[in-house]
């Protein structure tokens, strides 16, 4: 490589090829190199976890429940709703639903029912407005005896496809793509006219619950912190010898299976429980007055606090073994007092791995599912839980997507956040 | 942290009060996990201890929960116990099928992970790696992202695809635990590597070893503690995992944690206890191992422990 | 490298085992349900037909059947659900047609259209047995002064103690109002107005702080048996199963009792459907529907098999005809649960029930 000739004004290689070039070259290769040895993990994240992901992303704001029936056997596809579509395609939003409307609905009606779909169209209507399901499935088994002017025959099954809120829903649902589940998913919905406004107080719950699922994790965070900071620093100020035996105290919790600390704690909460039995023996509680520490957000907060622990001292014992003790020393020497030597000295050099901990911590509890569905009772559930709640129990899947998805965004931006102040690279693990 | 010499009395009160309060943390660490052990071992179906297990009076114990764990779910619990009744258990008996799910979808998943990971963490630990924080804050993200939003991910695309009708079982939920799993294989080889002198591998190429044998033999003996405490990492998190086999896991695709779960909803029997306290003495070793590697990790790269 | 070719050979033997084996999948609730239903209908069936029966269990069998469905992604063959949920499936197309033609006719002849009570044949279901919501308590707790009213329920001054219930809003919602006194005939009529549904939710308020939510069925005779509530709405099954079996000192409360139609149905795409109607149609003809109330109170759908209901199958001192949600001395002031109601208003109340449930 040192081989140049001294006429030429560039710098070559030994089979004259320009250096810069070869370099370049030989760059260019150790970069390939390196990335296909990275390249099939990264397919593979991206098929397993990234489009699965986009997908539901995508799920969220498509919901073809009144647009296209899919048949569950076969596969095939078929367009639903198609003459009221294109009658709300000629008439703007806000016009009264003429003679021509309601034939269209009844046509559109009637081929639901050859489908066997009213029941799945009236449920994309109901999640815009309550108690529309029955209309569409009352008129589909109705709709063969109905006679022409149909407008009054469906005034005669239920004044209720008069309401203009019942026709603005349908309008909206008549496209396969919409904001409305996010609009629901922040406790918004759309009156008659279109325009936005909240729900009705006693059925606003998401924006509370994320309010909740905040707090609890700040709380949790919080919690960690003050348990992990007095032993983080034993750990690191002891000697080796000692501290790797009392770590195991804090890594065997760390490799124990979430669902065994979570039975435990519902054996130590329970009104008949081990904490309670025991306060009860030693009199500090009469037998009646017990204490409720589970099945509602106390139980949440207790159990997560214990289970995320290990988040926050490990980084944090990560940053105060290196500590120089001859800092604290020094200062103690100028006349400093133990605690301004602490305040001044000693936790300014611990603060990366706070962060470090309670940016994972938050990070783990917000999303946090299993330990608040067995120990939470009502007032101890997260978001999460409501986001299980719509995928397997009512079933209203493109809400449960539009709100994993906010708190995806959110997560995302916390991560980002993690990776500008800590670095993703620096995460290690005991 | 031994008390200087020359601390005050106040100082003297507060070093102790402080170990006092260090040990009331570790004892909340580490005592709801072992509380389950003797309470598992209860005769009566309660999870307090009795009067008799107080007084360790031997009568106030039981291995009857374990007992259970192999009789639940057989056809024919009550008869005599030859090897018969063993085949019994073995094909029948819930929580030995649950345990077989779990070894199985565990194993392939972790090797899937360590696998990929691994070579994955050799090129990431390339100084010449492009685009190196963008790839390795995509590949750490299955960790980071709530496990229930990947699990909802995961149930719309598996039911897109159609996974359930290729006719290979647990494959989806192996392809998500291994995916679950990669982060922590990427995080502990990617540890080994750090201070890895890359020197070694040219002198191996150097004296003639084409890439695959400097990979082997120069390489892998330095970076097998990382991964094999990363495969262990990988495993243990397919092990413990219920959000994503509730979503995506068939009917019959019961994982320890799973029928776990449903016993913990159901009936909360010290047979759930038991399961815990095997899983607990599993965690011991696993913890165990991971040390061990650990240390001799250090002792071949020479890093002293700090 | 043993354990290697042992696991592979499971992945194989199992994988090769489901394709070749005639087999059923059957997804019901669980527990004592669940067990009654091995007994009278999955072992005999088996017995007769060679065809294997999986039991599976959830909360809920009409959810996961839903989602199953509606993913393209179905591995159950006959679920168990209720009236409402079996009505709204239909609707939504999500189940097979069940053609009422292969349904047994009684021993004596009457046809099967004559036999089954009304409501049970239907598009895609048929009846298999009548249960019913009610209140159940620990004798221990209340053994001075007992609770018999549906409003003792919600007394939580004279009845101090936690309370269970289910964490959804059917049948609580009707239980609060009959609790508020009002009379069961007017309390649908009541709930389909907005004031009714007020009531009923500041009724459930009251208690509010001392409810104990529960959602599989097998959680509230554990409840109450660990202590952690004293009184608790329950599945009439389970807890008789717990007094009988356990002998678990709680006792019944049948005031306010709202009982419901469960109904066999087979999903759509259903692997194997032939073997599924195979299944229901030896499920509910005479001899297996009496056959199971002998395991739990549960009343027959058929009126050929109520006259065959005889005592508990190892307890020949109960007489199952007592404890029948159906027994005219239970239904003194009972509610039958309304299916249309609930398959119109389930989710628009699901989604009140879970903003009271988070405030």
């Amino acid at each position: 490589m040192s081989e140049t000739s001294a006429s030429d004004e560039i710098l070559t290689t030994a089979d004259g090829k320009p250096l810069k070039e070869a370099l370049a070259k030989a760059q260019f290769f150790a970069k390939r190199r390196a990335f296909i040895l990275v390249l099939p993990l990264l397919a593979f994240i991206l098929l397993t976890f990234v489009m699965p992901i986009g997908q539901m992303l995508h799920r969220s704001v498509k919901n073809e429940g009144f647009t296209v029936h899919t048949d569950v056997t076969t596969g095939v596809r078929t367009p639903i709703m198609t003459e009221l579509s294109i009658w709300f395609d000629q008439n703007p939003s806000g016009t009264v639903p003429d003679e021509a409307a309601y034939t269209a609905l009844r046509n559109d009606i009637g081929a639901l029912d050859e489908l066997r779909s009213a029941g799945s169209a009236g449920t994309r209507i109901n999640y815009l407005r309550a108690g529309s399901r029955s209309l569409f499935t009352k008129a589909a088994r109705k709709w063969d005896k109905m006679e022409a002017p149909y407008q009054d025959a469906f005034y005669d099954l239920d004044d209720e496809w008069a309401d203009a809120t019942l026709w603005a829903a349908m309008r909206q649902a008549s496209s396969s793509y919409t904001f409305d589940f996010y609009l629901a998913a922040m406790d918004y919905t759309r009156d008659g006219d279109g325009s936005v406004t909240k729900v009705n107080e006693n059925r606003q719950v998401y924006i509370k619950l994320f309010v909740r699922t905040l707090f609890l994790s700040l709380l949790i965070t919080f919690m960690t912190f003050i348990l992990a900071y007095p032993i983080a620093h034993l750990l690191a100020t002891l000697p080796l010898r000692h501290s790797n035996i009392l770590m195991i105290l804090v890594l065997l919790p760390f490799w124990t299976s979430l669902l065994v600390r979570t039975t435990s704690w519902m054996v130590l909460l329970q009104s008949q429980g081990v904490v309670n039995d025991a306060m009860v023996g030693v009199g500090i509680l009469a037998d009646e007055s017990r204490l409720q520490m589970m099945y509602n957000q106390t139980g949440t907060v207790i159990a997560m606090t214990h289970i995320l622990l290990p988040f926050m001292v490990l980084p944090l014992y990560s940053v105060m073994r290196p500590i120089n003790p001859s800092y604290v020393r020094a200062a103690r020497s100028l006349g400093a007092t133990s605690w301004t030597a602490f305040r001044r000295i000693y936790f300014p050099q611990t603060v990366p791995g706070i962060g470090a901990g309670a940016l994972l911590v938050f990070i783990l509890a917000v999303g946090y599912y299993i330990t608040p569905a067995l120990v939470g009772g009502a007032d101890g559930q997260l978001i999460s839980n409501l986001i299980a709640f719509h995928m397997q129990k009512s079933l209203n899947w493109s809400l449960a997507a539009a709100l994993a998805s906010l708190l995806l965004g959110g997560i995302l931006l916390l991560y980002w956040l993690y990776d500008r102040l800590v670095g993703i690279d620096n995460l290690k693990l005991g | 942290m031994a008390l200087p010499k020359h601390a005050d009395r106040l100082e003297r009160v507060w070093h102790y009060t402080y170990l006092v309060i260090c040990t009331l943390i570790f004892l909340f660490l580490i005592a709801p996990i072992l509380v389950v052990i003797p309470l598992s071992f209860n005769a009566e179906p309660y999870f307090t201890f009795t009067e008799k297990m107080l007084k360790f009076d031997p009568t106030g114990f039981s291995a009857r929960w374990y007992d259970l764990l192999l009789t639940f779910g057989m056809q024919a619990p009550e008869v005599p116990r030859d090897s018969s009744w063993w085949s019994d258990t073995w094909n029948n008996a819930h929580w030995i099928q649950a345990t077989k799910n779990s070894i199985i979808v565990g194993f392939f998943s972790t090797i899937l992970a360590t696998g990929l990971g691994t070579v994955a963490a050799l090129g990431l630990s390339r100084p010449e790696m492009p685009g190196r924080r963008v790839i390795m804050a995509i590949l750490i993200s299955p960790m980071i992202v709530p496990i229930i939003i990947t699990a909802t991910g995961l149930f719309f695309f598996y039911s897109s695809v159609g996974i359930q009708n290729w006719g290979i079982p647990y494959l989806g939920v192996v392809l998500a635990h291994a995916t679950l799993g990669i982060p922590f294989v990427i995080i502990t080889v990617t540890a080994t590597l750090v201070g890895f002198d890359h020197s070694l591998t040219r002198a191996a190429a150097s004296l003639g070893a084409n890439p695959a044998r400097t990979f082997f033999k120069v390489q892998m003996p330095l970076i097998l503690p990382g991964v094999i405490s990363g495969g262990l990492f990988a495993f243990v998190t397919s092990f413990d995992e219920v959000v994503v086999v509730l979503f995506v896991g068939g009917l019959d695709e019961q994982t320890i944690p799973r029928q776990m779960w449903n016993g913990i909803r159901e009936q909360i029997s010290p047979a759930i206890l038991s399961v815990a306290t095997i899983l607990v003495i599993i965690s011991i070793l696993l913890l165990a191992t991971v040390e061990l590697l650990r240390r001799r990790s250090e002792r071949l790269r020479g890093v002293s422990p700090a | 490298m043993k354990l290697r070719t042992a696991l592979m050979a499971t992945v194989f033997t199992s994988a090769a085992f489901a394709a070749n084996a005639q087999e059923v999948t059957v997804m019901s609730w669980g527990g004592a349900y669940t067990k009654s239903q091995v007994e009278a209908y999955h072992k005999p069936f088996t017995a007769q037909t060679g065809i294997k029966v999986n039991s599976v269990d959830a909360d809920n069998p009409a959810a996961p059947l839903k989602a199953q469905v509606e993913a393209g992604n179905v591995s159950i063959d006959v679920a168990d659900v209720e009236f409402s949920d079996a009505i709204r499936l239909c609707d939504e197309g999500l189940l097979e047609e069940i053609d009422p033609s292969i349904l047994t006719d009684a021993p004596d002849g009457t046809s099967a259209a004559d036999d089954f009570i009304d409501g049970a044949i239907n598009d895609c279901s048929v009846g298999n047995i009548v249960w019913t919501t009610l209140i159940a308590y620990d004798t221990n707790v209340f053994s001075d002064n007992a609770p018999s009213t549906m409003a003792d329920f919600f007394d939580t001054e004279t009845y101090p103690g936690k309370r269970g219930m289910r964490k959804s809003p059917k049948a609580m919602l009707e239980m609060a109002l009959m609790g508020d006194g009002v009379p069961a005939s007017e309390v649908y009529d009541l709930l389909e107005t907005e004031e009714g549904i007020d009531q009923a939710f500041a009724k459930l308020d009251s208690i509010k702080d001392d409810i104990v939510w529960w959602e599989a069925g097998a959680q509230p005779p554990q409840l109450l048996a660990d202590g952690e509530v004293a009184m608790t709405i329950v599945w009439n099954g389970r807890i008789f199963n717990a007094i009988a079996s356990e002998g678990q000192p709680f006792a019944l409360i049948w005031d306010g009792q709202i009982y419901d139609l469960d109904l066999f149905v087979v999903p759509k795409g259903a692997p194997n459907k032939d073997e599924a109607m195979e299944f229901i149609k030896f499920a509910t003809s005479t001899g297996p529907l009496a056959e199971q109330a002998s395991w739990i109170p549960y009343g027959p759908a058929r009126v050929s098999s109520i006259a065959r209901v005889g005592t508990f199958h190892n307890d020949d001192s109960i007489d199952m005809g007592e404890h029948m949600p159906t027994a005219p001395a239970n239904l003194t002031n009972a509610l039958q649960n309304d299916f249309e109601f609930w398959a119109d208003m389930d989710s628009e109340l699901s989604e009140r029930f879970n903003a009271w449930l988070a405030n």
